[in-house]
């Protein structure tokens, strides 16, 4: 597993995605609610692009006529043929044991943190405050 | 629940060269359209507006999911305008990256479907002018239709003797909720010019049409009204089996646009087992209903019926017959088909081949 940098944070705005290619992969990030997941950018059905997808909550019914909404900005829906995952682990909503979308551990870091390294060398004193999401695979 | 995931890569099929009976072209703004009425219609579309039948003036009796009425949200233009409305985009979204050789196009504006008829005959005409100006001229790629107001027959006939002669056209588009039952003889004179100038007519499922959309009015959602596409296309299908239109024109080709497919198959049983009991009421039916289905009847793919285990397509791709199958993507809208991904079984490269190419070419007469 290595980790690679693929964003600053303040790039991805809540409710929004962008696509980054890691290691030769195509990866959509997702800003849910100020958290970062990622999956891979391809529908499992026919294979369109997911961040260009619409965010969207989740509808719920108990019987006809009572729907509430929640899950607000958790899944995507695909730009085609509207199926719905979960943001947080590629889930398929409707057959969430059999289609799912790869997902992968996202995390964010300080500039500083992403600097030090195993080995010491000799340093230099240098600064950086951004936070950057940071993604493994 | 749809359990149909891709399990299969077949990337390399793209190659293939293929034709999609099915792209919707769109107008950049109305004014794309007026450019082809004359001034008498312009000023009649400014007055007073166009009406359908449909129940909601103005607008699709569905709202569609996403922006723009059912479109894939990755098909806007980035130069503006709808989905399908710049022939530069839809090059470099459709056309050049999944090897389409042939694109039949199917306009959807309702000059067909117009109650005021000869202002849809002047839509017809419109539409058919703006097919050439727009999109044929500039890529040969794709092919007109010969969008008609099949419920006046004689400017139908009109329209279709002025384009004939113009291999830019495909096919005779006519949508499927007509006014009386397909099969009725006040349309057989544009089935007998169809069958005379070995021109197909391409049934498209559409929003508008002369009649609700299922047998009981008009149904509440738009999940509905899509899988009422199938049944109100059966009903076509059916009719013109029963009353002769296939007996009479042999040589006939039906072509039904985006209903499905899988239907056909218990369909063509159905109608086979009635027929044996009951042919003595349609006495001019002389063969088994399914034999004119497999001669006369081919149907677009799109959108596909996806089983819970894929392999069970294949039974009913060999059902239908995989000579009656013609590939169709649907783009620009929200149920497109990618030809690349779009069969998730493994069918031979004989059955590919008729599916993705070889039928369309010889019920529309490509090259």
């Amino acid at each position: 597993m290595a980790r690679h940098v693929i964003a600053k944070v303040e790039e991805v705005d809540i409710g929004k995605s962008k696509l980054v290619k890691v290691a030769g992969r195509d990866i959509a990030l997702f800003n849910v609610k100020g958290e970062f997941f990622a999956i891979a950018n391809r529908c499992p059905h026919e294979g369109a692009d997911l961040c260009r997808g619409q965010v969207v909550g989740l509808a719920e019914a108990d019987e006809p006529g009572k729907v509430r909404m929640t899950r607000h900005g958790e899944l995507i829906r695909c730009p085609w043929h509207g199926w719905e995952f979960d943001i947080r682990t590629g889930k398929s909503w409707c057959d969430p044991a059999r289609t799912r979308v790869k997902s992968f551990d996202v995390s964010v870091a300080s500039g500083g943190a992403l600097a030090e390294g195993p080995y010491q060398a000799e340093t230099f004193p240098v600064s950086i405050d951004e936070d950057y999401v940071v993604v493994e695979i | 629940m749809n359990h149909a995931v891709l399990d299969k890569d077949t990337k390399a099929d793209a190659k293939l060269g293929i034709v999609d009976c099915d792209i919707h072209p769109a107008f950049g703004s109305p004014a794309e359209l007026a450019k082809f009425l004359p001034v008498r219609w312009r000023d009649h579309l400014a007055d007073y507006g166009q009406r359908s039948a449909n129940p909601v003036v103005g607008t699709l009796p569905y709202p569609r999911m996403t922006p723009g009425n059912g479109m894939r949200r990755d098909a806007w233009p980035p130069n503006g305008g709808p989905p399908a409305s710049d022939l530069a985009f839809l090059q470099e979204q459709l056309l050049d990256p999944l090897g389409i050789e042939y694109g039949i196009l199917q306009p959807l504006a309702a000059g067909s479907s117009t109650l005021n008829q000869e202002l849809g005959a002047a839509m017809c005409a419109a539409v058919n002018d703006w097919q050439l100006d727009k999109w044929t001229g500039p890529d040969p790629r794709l092919k007109a239709s010969i969008s008609v107001t099949q419920e006046d027959v004689p400017a139908a006939l009109a329209e279709i003797e002025a384009r004939i002669g113009d291999r830019s056209f495909a096919q005779i588009a006519i949508p499927p909720r007509t006014i009386e039952p397909a099969g009725r003889r006040r349309y057989w004179p544009i089935y007998e010019a169809a069958e005379h100038y070995d021109m197909p007519i391409g049934m498209h499922s559409a929003a508008y049409g002369q009649h609700a959309n299922s047998g009981a009015g008009w149904l509440n959602f738009y999940i509905e009204e899509h899988y009422a596409f199938s049944h109100s296309l059966q009903s076509v299908v059916t009719s013109m089996v029963f009353e002769g239109v296939f007996e009479r024109f042999p040589k006939l080709k039906l072509v039904v646009v985006e209903g499905g497919f899988a239907w056909a198959a218990p369909l063509m049983w159905r109608l086979d087992k009635q027929w044996e009991r009951m042919r003595s009421e349609v006495p001019h039916v002389k063969r088994p209903p399914s034999d004119y289905i497999r001669e006369n009847v081919w149907f677009t793919t799109q959108p596909i019926e996806e089983p819970e285990n894929n392999r069970h397509l294949l039974d009913t791709l060999r059902w239908v017959g995989t000579d009656r199958l013609m590939f169709s993507t649907d783009y620009p809208h929200w149920d497109f088909d990618d030809p690349r991904f779009a069969f998730k079984v493994p069918l031979s490269p004989t059955e590919r081949a008729q599916i993705f190419r070889d039928n369309a070419k010889r019920v529309y007469r490509l090259p």
